[in-house]
């Protein structure tokens, strides 16, 4: 029973069952605006429908994001009170700007996106919806900076307290823009608009499939489908390229583990499939020769540095960074092969409404967007150990001195019991809202034109109601 | 640069008090529901009083352990690992409370709208109680020592003082959401609310009545900042003249206006403990000398600075537009197809 090590299991736990639900909470939701936008200047009533399912939809995965992500805030404080203490003056800024700047707007607007649809006039509503997508991308933005932080700190300097060496900001605009912060939030924004995009997808496809709200359906598909094919292209050659360079600049033992590279090599390979023996230190499987020097420096000759260059005391889990990174790395080639198919047979005479083996695919598409997006967290954060601060702080130190391993025996039972649960009724209450589909549209939303659309109108109208 | 620390001791008491308040109400409602509502339709509207806007309210919460971290993370350090067993129950109850608003009304089946309610019920009970139980125990001192660790277990926490604080934090929020509840019902519903809100308002009295007594009989140093600035007793005297108005107003059917006098007594209690305790966070019961005060356990100076710009430029926004949020949702419930 130690508590450090059930710390770490519980903050893995409940950071990972949280990320499941903010990349849909992004990349839904972006997709529910272009549904807004285009109902707005269309007026066709299908989009209005479209609009009112996904909103409940999106309602049971913002509720679902809101329960498991308090939980990390205060396990900062709770199992990890040194490490608290060692940031205090440079992360706490950044989760309390969160709160101030980007939580109030996805919370204050949340209501009037889930409950305006009655109340507001579409123009009005679909900018609510902005307004609270645009909150979660913000919330990101600041997470990933606190994250990055930790990664690649900057902006700081460490001084002798009477409680220790803690860290002091020096430059906020640093600590801001560390080295890895740009390419990280744009990695996750443009991962969690493909796992929107592929949620949309597969409810789209299972209609289609299933001959029911067929029509539907297929505007659904067609409005995911463009976002899903563009960033699937991208993601990996360009964002999680930029990614891996930042890795390779400022994190080389951790690009070492990801890759299973022992010793400094030039023309190093990359691995497709493989297995890392630690105590062997040997490295097997199929690889691509010169390709991790090429990706890593732009040059097939360029040398990159083995495991060995480094002491062992600071190399991270290597198996296992290995396989979740090569994990992410497969399924997202294999994100681009489902996307230039789906373009292929959208293009070609709208063949993909036929071909019920694509329409599978894509209907089970949202299980493996959501495990890249999973193993890419975890290839950051297996990665990083044996720090919690790259080069500052070890985790090993961060724990909180107080804690009884029994303690946190118990809470982690009680996470393990209450996510269960929870994410069995998601499961059950998401499928149940599928199967029955969108609505028709009530009768009082004839008057749709009758509501009112602008901030004029709002507060007018219900002054005199 | 001792005023920032004095100014982020306010702001951060400020933001508490915006939770108490915020979500206070809400909390209330999920307390009082079980009683007050008497059919699907009562709870469907005692529900969607809060749906739109308690996420938005809990997000006071969320700024509060934020501003805790930032202003003060010595300690938000200490608190939480201190109090590990309590705050891991205030997770679960937090979780519990969020589910139970969202999952209730997705079916019809009575016995899953009755169970759910229940944790609804159950969990807003839990939050007024843990928080109470967990301020009680700031108040009156932890075992804090010179590394600033906290000793004891749950059971030191659960001590008749800290109760007493629990059971008084559920009757206050308890009758500010009978208040919030009086604005937005009608009919029978409304006609039990204002039965309700006397009774509720006599048991906090009571209560707080006792709470005050022994807070100033048994801390010494809160009585003393009492006795060397008697003008500072407006605070606690505003928090009872609001209190009494509150009812007036209710009874004459100025809803709003009674609400904003219950939101005012629950700023001014806060504000009244807010300055018996200053300069101190937590207090140690072992030696006075391991206290961490709002000098000891405070970022440096730019740290708060750059909080303290983050601050000013950001919480205008979020007050006005919780405020347009909330005027676009005002009046009586209504239940429509999109509703919990």
């Amino acid at each position: 029973m130690n508590p450090e090590l059930l710390s770490r299991l519980q903050f893995a736990l409940t950071a990972s069952f949280h990320f499941i639900y903010p990349p849909i909470s992004m990349g839904l939701g972006l997709l529910l605006v272009v549904i807004g936008v285009i109902y707005v200047r269309t007026k066709d009533p299908k989009w209005r429908q479209l609009s009112f399912f996904w909103v409940k939809v999106y309602g049971l995965v913002f509720a679902m994001g809101v329960a498991t992500g308090l939980v990390q805030e205060f396990e900062f404080g709770t199992n990890w009170a040194d490490y608290s203490r060692f940031v205090g003056n440079i992360f706490g800024s950044l989760l309390a700007a969160e709160g101030i700047f980007a939580f109030f707007l996805e919370g204050g607007f949340l209501g009037l996106m889930l409950f305006g649809g009655n109340r507001l006039g579409p123009r009005m509503w679909l900018l609510s919806s902005f307004i609270v997508v645009f909150g979660a991308h913000f919330s990101a933005l600041w997470i990933i900076m606190a994250n990055s932080w930790m990664q690649t700190p900057a902006g700081y300097e460490l001084a002798q307290t009477s409680i220790g060496t803690l860290a002091f900001m020096t430059s906020f605009r640093e600590v801001v823009f560390t080295p890895s912060f740009i390419p990280r939030i744009l990695h996750t924004w443009v991962a969690s608009w493909m796992v929107g995009a592929s949620f949309v997808l597969s409810v789209g496809a299972f209609y289609v499939l299933r001959g029911r709200f067929v029509e539907l359906g297929k505007a659904t598909f067609k409005v995911a489908l463009p976002v899903f094919v563009v960033f699937s292209i991208l993601q990996v050659p360009a964002f999680g390229a930029m990614q891996a360079t930042a890795v390779t600049d400022y994190q080389p033992v951790k690009l070492a583990a990801m890759e299973g590279l022992w010793t400094d090599q030039s023309c190093a390979p990359m691995y497709i499939v493989g297995w890392v023996n630690t105590a062997a230190q040997t490295t097997t499987g199929i690889s691509i020769p010169c390709l991790l020097s090429f990706l890593a420096y732009g040059n097939i000759n360029a040398t990159v540095q083995g495991l060995n260059s480094f002491p062992s005391d600071v190399w991270a889990p290597i198996n296992l960074t290995f396989q979740v990174y090569h994990l992410m790395i497969n399924l997202g080639g294999l994100f681009i092969a489902i996307g230039l198919l789906g373009a292929l047979f959208a293009v070609w005479k709208q063949r993909i409404w036929r071909t019920r083996w694509l329409l599978w695919i894509f209907v089970f598409s949202i299980f493996l967007t959501e495990l890249a997006t999973l193993s890419g967290w975890w290839t950051a954060e297996f990665g990083r150990q044996p720090w919690i601060v790259w080069d500052l702080l070890r985790t090993v130190d961060a724990v909180s001195p107080n804690l009884s391993g029994v303690q946190v025996f118990m809470s982690v039972l009680m996470f393990v019991a209450l996510y269960a649960l929870l994410f069995v009724l998601f499961i059950y209450l998401l499928n149940e809202k599928i199967q029955h589909g969108p609505e028709p549209l009530a009768e009082a939303d004839a008057a749709v034109t009758s509501l009112p659309d602008t901030f004029k109108d709002i507060f007018r109208r219900r002054a005199r109601a | 640069m001792m005023w920032l620390n004095i100014v982020w001791y306010a702001l951060f008491v400020i933001i508490i008090a915006g939770y108490l308040i915020m979500d206070g109400f809400d909390l209330g409602v999920g307390i009082l529901h079980p009683f007050l509502a008497k059919n699907d339709d009562e709870r469907r509207i005692s529900l969607n009083s809060i749906g739109p806007v308690w996420d938005g309210n809990e997000v006071w919460l969320v700024l509060g352990g934020g501003a805790l971290f930032a202003a003060f993370p010595m300690v938000y350090a200490s608190l939480f690992s201190g109090f590990y067993a309590a705050m891991m129950l205030v997770l679960l109850v937090l979780i519990l409370r969020t589910v139970a608003i969202e999952f209730r009304s997705k079916r019809p089946s009575p016995r899953w709208r009755t169970a759910w309610d229940w944790v609804f019920f159950a969990s807003s009970l839990g939050i007024a109680l843990l928080l109470g139980v967990a301020f009680g125990n700031i108040m009156q001192g932890v075992l804090l020592d010179a590394q600033g660790n906290i000793g004891g277990t749950l059971l030191n926490l659960l001590n008749p003082y800290a109760l007493l604080v629990g059971v008084t934090t559920i009757f206050m929020l308890a009758t500010h959401g009978a208040i919030y509840l009086s604005m937005k019902t009608e009919g029978e519903l409304l006609a039990r609310v204002k039965r309700w809100v006397p009774r509720l308002m006599i048991i906090f009295f009571v209560l707080n009545t006792v709470l005050v007594f022994w807070t100033v009989l048994g801390h010494d140093a809160i009585a003393d900042r009492y006795l060397q600035m008697p003008l500072l007793v407006l605070f606690p005297a505003a928090a009872l003249a609001a209190v009494i108005a509150a009812w007036l107003m209710v009874r004459r059917g100025r809803y709003f206006v009674a609400f904003l006098l219950s939101s005012a007594m629950i700023a001014g209690l806060l504000f009244s403990a807010a300055i018996g305790l200053y300069p101190n966070l937590l207090i140690s019961s072992i030696d006075v000398q391991y206290n961490l005060t709002i000098f000891n356990a405070a970022s440096q100076a730019n740290t708060l600075t750059i909080m303290l710009i983050m601050a000013v430029i950001g919480m205008p926004f979020v007050l006005l537009y919780t405020a347009g949020v909330y005027y676009i949702f005002r009046g009586k419930v209504q239940i429509s197809s999109q509703s919990y």
